[in-house]
């Protein structure tokens, strides 16, 4: 027996009264958790996905965002194709590439995947436009040198993860995601039905660790079938010569473009940094108030606990325990609810990013195992600011007069 | 002589007024003696007893304790006389309520960090020697009255201490339960040389002091033999 055992035992026989104390601190550190998981992994994603876009403009419908493009809901907004030709036939220049999509989640063997319909190389150089433009002409290449600023990575840039331009995509055909592939068993030939038509799988991609992993790519065409929403598309990704950009590309485009949101990839970075010091600061003063209410009820718990026990610490100061062991008993007794609040608010909050993140974001949440170590920190510094008090107090109760009290 | 009381007092002030509890209060105890401490209720007695090892401060007065003061020494020393050398048992049995019989009786030897394993053989020795090695894992809840207070006065007696105070050890027990619990501080008293002063309203009880004090109003009123 010793003065620890016995502060466990007594825990551990309390066991509901410990639930009720640890549940605000607990539901606290959750949704700080929950809400630094899915943060963590959106600024990521957003910052590795442009990266790979491969693009540095991008075309959305008015009133879509990027998290509307990236989860691709069934009624995310389109624009029209023929915005496509109306930048190829204006004479607007310095548009170096340009690749429209139209992507959207569907369920194919009763898993949701993002079909993604895209141009191949081939049918966009083959359109008389574009050579008639000149716009994939020599002359605009040189014009348009790398420039630092605008193609400077966001952290994720990998030329293995690059997305490629695809040169061939036949009607029919379909290249898989490696998660898609993992996820319906495909391999290269076999057929996937879609929708009620049969695609053949001419590749599977490798893992990028991007949205890319989840989708099935196939023709525009074909999926503007399918979608019933023939000459619409999700967005219109474009590459942009940088001194163009400089020069007023994105007012240009907007002009020719009505009802469009025309941004850089650059504005959407800064916007996605934006909504996370946004986040940040919500988060700061979630911690402040977690930290009172926290506080307050482990305190009052504690001091609840306290009362409970006045015999008891009567009968143990009666028998020689000092003040200083009375004390030592609550406060271990804090340190192990914040242990347990931290712990537990870290799996709850884990949990329910891994969970909630798919739904609420659109993005796959991985546990951050470091926050265990700094919920842990925070519960524990909570739990005891919150005893310090009523603890003081129980040491200092009179043995005697809580002797009498029966 | 272990205990010596000199003009104890001991005042409340309350709304009513001062209440004298104890009024100048002597007596003095040999080692080995049996004392009994009999009086009306509201007397003084628990007050005499809570406030001979510092449970209670007097208002003035000496108590010398194994030839020592112990009435002006500080808080920390009371306690670790408390601790080493004085066993309580009081009328409401006083055990913790969640913990088994065996662990109880082991609280005096953990406040000293005795080893565990030491703590583990001594519990189990007086636990046989008050015939209680059958109900080491019983919660109190778990015992009758008389059990528990057989668990209480293991508990005090275990660590070895020079002197038990016991306030009205019987006083929640019928009279057969009463007297084996008396013939067993009897036993402890005599084989084992502990000094007790037992606070009691039975005059059964009170007849197996080898000294007894009669308290009034906060005075001792006869010492007897
Ligand atoms: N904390 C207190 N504050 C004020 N007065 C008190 C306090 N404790 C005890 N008293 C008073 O001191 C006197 C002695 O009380 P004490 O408890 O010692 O009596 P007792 O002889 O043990 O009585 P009983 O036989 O009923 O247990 C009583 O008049 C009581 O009202
Ligand atoms: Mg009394």
């Amino acid at each position: 027996m010793t003065i620890s055992k016995l502060v466990l035992i007594e825990l551990w026989k309390r066991k509901s009264q410990l639930i009720t104390g640890l549940l605000a601190i607990t539901l606290g550190i959750a949704v700080i958790v929950a809400i630094q998981s899915v943060s963590v992994v959106s600024e990521q994603n957003v910052a590795r996905n442009l990266d790979n876009l491969g693009a540095n403009i991008l075309v959305l419908p008015q009133g879509a965002s990027i998290d509307n493009y990236y989860t691709s809901d069934i009624d995310a907004p389109t624009l029209p194709m023929d915005y496509v030709e109306r930048i190829l036939t204006s004479t607007i220049a310095g548009v170096d590439n340009m690749s429209p999509k139209l992507t959207r989640r569907v369920k194919v063997g009763g898993q949701s995947v993002v079909l993604t319909g895209i141009l191949p190389k081939s049918e966009i150089a083959s359109k008389p436009l574009w050579q008639s433009s000149g716009l994939l002409g020599a002359e605009l290449k040189t014009a348009c040198a790398p420039n630092q600023s605008t193609t400077k990575s966001h952290g994720f840039e990998d030329e293995k993860l690059k997305r490629k331009a695809f040169d061939t995509l036949n009607t029919k055909d379909c290249i898989a995601g490696s998660q898609v592939a993992k996820l319906l068993h495909l391999t290269a030939g076999r057929s996937v039905d879609i929708m009620g038509k049969d695609f053949k799988v001419v590749k599977i991609l490798p893992e990028t660790g991007t949205v890319d992993d989840d989708r099935i790519f196939a023709n525009l065409r074909d999926v503007q079938q399918l979608l019933g929403i023939e000459n619409q598309v999700s967005a219109i990704e474009i590459m942009g010569c940088c001194n163009a950009i400089s020069e007023g590309l994105l007012g240009k485009l907007r002009n020719i473009l009505p009802d469009t949101r025309v941004t850089t990839i650059g504005q959407i970075v800064s916007t996605q940094i934006e909504t996370n010091q946004l986040m940040k600061r919500v988060t700061l003063v979630m911690l402040i108030i977690i930290f009172f209410v926290g506080g307050i009820s482990i305190g009052n718990y504690i001091w609840a606990n306290v009362n409970e026990r006045k015999r008891e610490i009567g009968i143990l100061r009666m028998m020689g325990a000092e003040r200083s062991t009375i004390y030592m008993m609550f406060i271990l007794k804090a340190l192990v609810l914040g242990v347990a609040g931290g712990i537990l608010g870290y799996l709850l909050g884990t949990l329910a990013g891994v969970i909630l993140g798919p739904y609420l974001a659109g993005i796959i949440v991985k546990p951050v195992y470091i926050y265990l170590l700094w919920s842990i920190l925070l519960s524990v510094a909570i739990s005891l600011a919150g005893s310090l008090f009523p603890t003081y107090l129980a040491a200092k109760f009179d043995p005697h007069t809580n002797l009498q009290e029966d | 002589m272990i205990l010596q009381g000199e003009n104890i007092v001991k005042q409340y002030h309350h709304k009513g007024g001062l209440i004298n509890a104890l009024d100048h209060v002597s007596f003095s105890v040999n080692k080995g003696d049996f004392v009994t401490v009999t009086g009306p209720s509201g007397s003084g007695k628990s007050t005499l007893l809570l406030a001979l090892f510092g449970l209670i401060r007097l208002t003035s007065g000496n108590i010398i304790f194994d030839g020592k003061r112990i009435d002006n020494i500080n808080d920390c020393h009371l306690t670790d006389i408390r601790k080493k050398s004085v066993g309580y048992i009081l009328q409401s049995f006083a055990l913790i309520p969640y913990l088994t019989t065996i662990q109880n009786v082991m609280i005096p030897l953990a406040l000293e960090k005795i080893p565990g394993k030491e703590q583990f053989k001594r519990a189990g020795e007086i636990l046989d020697y008050i015939g209680l090695s059958d109900r080491m894992e019983h919660l109190p809840r778990e015992l009758s009255a008389g059990q528990q207070q057989r668990v209480a006065i293991a508990r005090s007696i275990i660590h070895n201490p020079q002197i038990i105070m016991a306030d009205e050890p019987t006083g929640n027990l019928d009279p057969t339960l009463s007297l084996e619990i008396l013939e067993f501080m009897k036993k402890i008293n005599q084989e084992n040389k502990i000094t007790i002063i037992m606070v009691t309203h039975s005059p059964i009880a009170a007849e197996y002091g080898t000294m007894k004090l009669h308290l009034n109003d906060g005075k001792i009123v006869t010492t007897g033999f």
